[in-house]
């Protein structure tokens, strides 16, 4: 049965989608993905989709509902890498995905997710100090 | 009955091409003095001498519709003189007179050959007249499709022309929009914005619009589109340069956009610097120490 790969980068988890998504892939990836935030206390998912040509409202509603379920987990979702084309289709759609971040790259993304947690942290300590 | 008729053209233009074809050379000049030096006689020449073997080989071949197969090659090379025509600037009237100045010399010929004959003569004349104003209404068309072809390119020059991207600071992209926003503007705009976005790797982009005249429920719409796309490749977006009034009609219109707006693109650049964790400052030389420090500040 084929998964999509789920990598841990320190707090985040990295998700990187290049094949076609159909449902069974979904519902998988959305089982495998809150498991693995429960077991490593991931406090961001990262979902990478440079290599997404086409997107339809299918995969729309996946990020949303991936978004919708870290949230829960209390951790943000970043979708990245997304292809101008891409966006102006989605836009096109009346997709917008409010219940999520975006980020350029990887990198961005990453960087996105540590300031969050740090701010977090501060203010954990705030009291402390 | 109609091969026959027709025979009896191509027998005319077979038998005194060379005739027709100075006549017609001779034509074009007296029409066309006016604009000399525009086109050389020698391409001229070659253009008719190729156009009259061309109608020839149609004639000969029989078909009575100038739509048909056999009149391809004389359209072909009919439409290809008509565009360059339009190209180089000639007028309408200037471009339909090559076929139109053919008629006469075509008249002239079948005086010669069946002047006594008036019956077959005023047929002839007839079937002249249909075919060279068939041939005349298309000229006309291609090149009215020409010109619209450049009017076309035009547009579409002038809707990237004027909207450029322009980078202001490592990751802080500007886009000053001139002129009304469409539907069709805003997909180039688009386009244009993220492909810059993905180039530089920015982070913000300022939407300037003070050059937009009027802002309407569409125009608000297109700029959220723009936004909303920019925010989905992870930039967000600051709008500068609504003017007051463009502000009271949005307000008047409901309009909201929901996002970060400034009146001037100096502020908007001054909130993208902040974003970014960046700041500008005045350099405090030895000189400007002693009555200039106040600048500084």
């Amino acid at each position: 049965m084929e998964r999509i790969p789920i990598l841990k980068l320190g707090d985040a988890l990295l998700v990187t989608i290049q094949v076609d998504m159909h449902d069974r892939l979904v519902t998988n990836l959305q089982e495998d993905l809150t498991e693995k935030i429960v077991a490593h206390n991931a406090r961001g998912v990262l979902i990478d989709i440079s290599a997404l040509e086409i997107v339809d409202s299918f995969i729309g509603r996946m990020l949303d509902n991936i978004a919708a379920v870290s949230r829960i987990l209390d951790a943000r979702t970043v979708v990245v890498g997304m292809r101008p084309a891409v966006a102006i289709t989605l836009v096109e759609l009346g997709l917008t995905l409010a219940g999520v971040q975006t980020a350029l790259n990887v990198e961005r993304g990453m960087e996105l997710i540590r300031r969050d947690s740090e701010q977090l942290l501060i203010a954990d300590d705030a009291p402390a100090v | 009955m109609a091969r026959g008729k027709l025979n009896v053209l191509a027998q005319l233009v077979g038998q005194q091409e060379s005739v027709i074809l100075s006549e017609w050379l001779d034509q074009l000049r007296n029409a066309t003095s006016a604009q000399a030096g525009r086109i050389q006689q020698a391409e001229l020449q070659t253009q008719c001498r190729n156009f009259l073997d061309l109608l020839r080989q149609a004639l000969t071949a029989g078909e009575a519709d100038v739509t048909g197969a056999a009149y391809a090659p004389v359209l072909d090379l009919l439409g290809s003189v008509s565009r360059s025509r339009a190209l180089q600037g000639f007028t309408p009237a200037e471009t339909a007179t090559f076929v139109f100045s053919l008629k006469e010399p075509l008249f002239e010929a079948a005086n010669r050959a069946l002047g006594k004959d008036a019956v077959a003569y005023a047929q002839t004349i007839r079937e002249i007249t249909t075919l060279i104003d068939e041939l005349g209404m298309h000229t006309v068309n291609v090149y009215q499709k020409s010109r619209e072809e450049i009017i076309v390119r035009q547009q579409r020059e002038i809707s990237e022309l004027s909207t450029p991207v322009v980078k202001l600071w490592d990751g802080i992209l500007a886009l000053p929009v001139i002129g009304t926003l469409d539907s069709e503007r805003t997909q180039v705009v688009m386009e244009n914005l993220l492909q810059t976005i993905v180039d530089h790797g920015a982070e913000i982009a300022i939407i300037d619009i003070t050059g937009v005249p009027t802002v309407d429920t569409l125009t608000a719409q297109h700029l959220l589109k723009t936004i909303a796309a920019a925010r989905l490749m992870g930039a967000d977006c600051i709008i500068s340069g609504i003017r007051p009034q463009i502000a009271q009609t949005m307000v008047h219109l409901g309009v909201e956009l929901n996002v970060i707006s400034k009146a001037t693109l100096a502020d908007a650049f001054a909130v993208a610097l902040r974003r970014l964790n960046r700041a500008v400052f005045a350099i405090k030389t030895p000189a400007a120490h002693g009555n200039g420090s106040h600048a500084a500040g």
